[in-house]
Order: structure tokens, then C-alpha cells, then sequence
């Protein structure tokens, strides 16, 4: 079980390093980088966390969590650029 | 039975470990790189290798759920080999999609990148 123990301790430190990324960067686009790579982390570590205790059910939550970080990603993406999420009209704020 | 165990623990151990190095070392990528594209190799490098790794350490421990100490199948756990594969086909498949769907939007809305001569310190 150590090795479970000692993988979600470097996931953990990837997170951290992704939310200062958030908290620092310069653009947005940074941001929403950072986000997009903690969402992932967050897949993997419930992943992992499913088989350190021992229920791997915990795969059907990590999968919900892929559909919503990918959609999420990518809603954000779309208001940035247009800056609403209903036409494609091409309004510029940032 | 017990061979088939040892021989997953390690290559399990192996992947895990292998997969959290990479998982740290774009981490750090994001955080120390100097512009907005340089930051999104370092983001993507830890959804191929990183993901790809650690689930893969995860399929070989799967191995444990498969069979019992006898060596007999468990035949409801065939699930969890399958999950963990659509789980890494799902972020094969969305990574690289928002990444150049980010990367666009950072074009198109002009975002600058480092030029040569440029003092690349981190912000």
C-alpha cells in the first residue's frame, strides 16, 4: 500500500504546484491552464485513493470527473473568448 | 500464483513511481517556464506520460482484484481493468482537444510568447 500512499503524495504536489501556476499567471489562459491540469491530477488521484482503500469502485467517480473537467475546460475556453456562452458572435473582453 | 503477484507489484511499483516523477516534473514545468506556450508542454507532458503511468501501475494491480490467492477468476472484476482503460482513453482523447482548443483562444486573443533575447526569467 506504500506505493499508492507515496503516488498520491506526488499528485498532491502537482496540485500545489498547479494552484500557484492559477493564483500567479499572468493571463487568464494561464489559469484555465492550471485548472484544466488539476482536474486531470483529480482524476488520477481518486483513482489511486479508490485502490489504497481498497474499493476500485471509485473508477466510476473519476470517470464522471473526466467528462466534467473536459467540458468545463473547454465551456470556460468558449466564454473567455466570446464572452457569453450562448452565440459565437465575436465580442472581445478579456 | 504468488510469482504472478511479485512480478505486477514491482512493474506496478516501477510505473507508480516513474508516473509521479513525471507528474512532478511538468508540474514544476508549469510553475517555472517562461510564456503562456512553453507552460501548456509542461501542463500535456502530465496527462501523457504522468496519467498514462500511474494508470498503467494501477492495471497491474488490478491483477490483485482478478484472482484470488488461489489463483481462481473472480468473475465480477472485470470491470475494473476496463474502467481504468476508458478512464485513460477518455484523457488521451480530451487532453490534447483542450489543450489546442486553449492554445487557439491564447492565439487568436494575442497572447505574446518569449522572443529571442528576451530576459526568460520566470514572473
Amino acid at each position: 500500500m506504500t506505493m499508492f500512499a507515496i503516488t498520491m503524495l506526488a499528485i498532491l504536489i502537482t496540485m500545489l504546484l498547479a494552484l500557484s501556476r492559477a493564483a500567479l499567471g499572468p493571463t487568464v489562459y494561464d489559469r484555465i491552464l492550471a485548472l484544466n491540469m488539476f482536474g486531470t491530477k483529480t482524476i488520477l488521484l481518486i483513482c489511486v485513493a479508490g485502490f489504497l482503500y481498497g474499493r476500485p469502485d471509485w473508477l466510476d467517480i473519476a470517470l464522471v470527473y473526466g467528462l466534467v473537467n473536459f467540458t468545463g475546460t473547454i465551456a470556460v475556453c468558449k466564454y473567455v473568448r466570446y464572452g457569453n456562452l450562448a452565440g459565437d458572435e465575436q465580442r472581445h473582453n478579456r | 500464483m504468488s510469482t504472478v503477484f511479485e512480478i505486477c507489484d514491482y512493474a506496478s511499483w516501477f510505473c507508480l513511481m516513474a508516473g509521479g516523477l513525471f507528474c512532478i516534473i511538468g508540474g514544476i514545468g508549469l510553475l517555472r517556464l517562461p510564456d503562456f506556450y512553453c507552460r501548456t508542454h509542461g501542463a500535456t507532458i502530465t496527462d501523457t506520460l504522468g496519467a498514462g503511468l500511474i494508470l498503467l501501475g494501477l492495471l497491474f494491480q488490478s491483477v490483485h482484484y482478478l484472482f484470488d490467492a488461489q489463483g481462481n477468476w473472480q468473475t465480477d472484476a472485470w470491470l475494473i481493468p476496463v474502467k481504468l482503460l476508458f478512464v485513460g482513453a477518455f484523457i488521451l482523447c480530451t487532453s490534447p482537444t483542450s489543450g489546442h482548443a486553449l492554445v487557439k483562444a491564447a492565439h487568436a486573443d494575442g497572447v505574446s510568447w518569449v522572443q529571442e533575447g528576451d530576459d526568460a526569467v520566470s514572473e
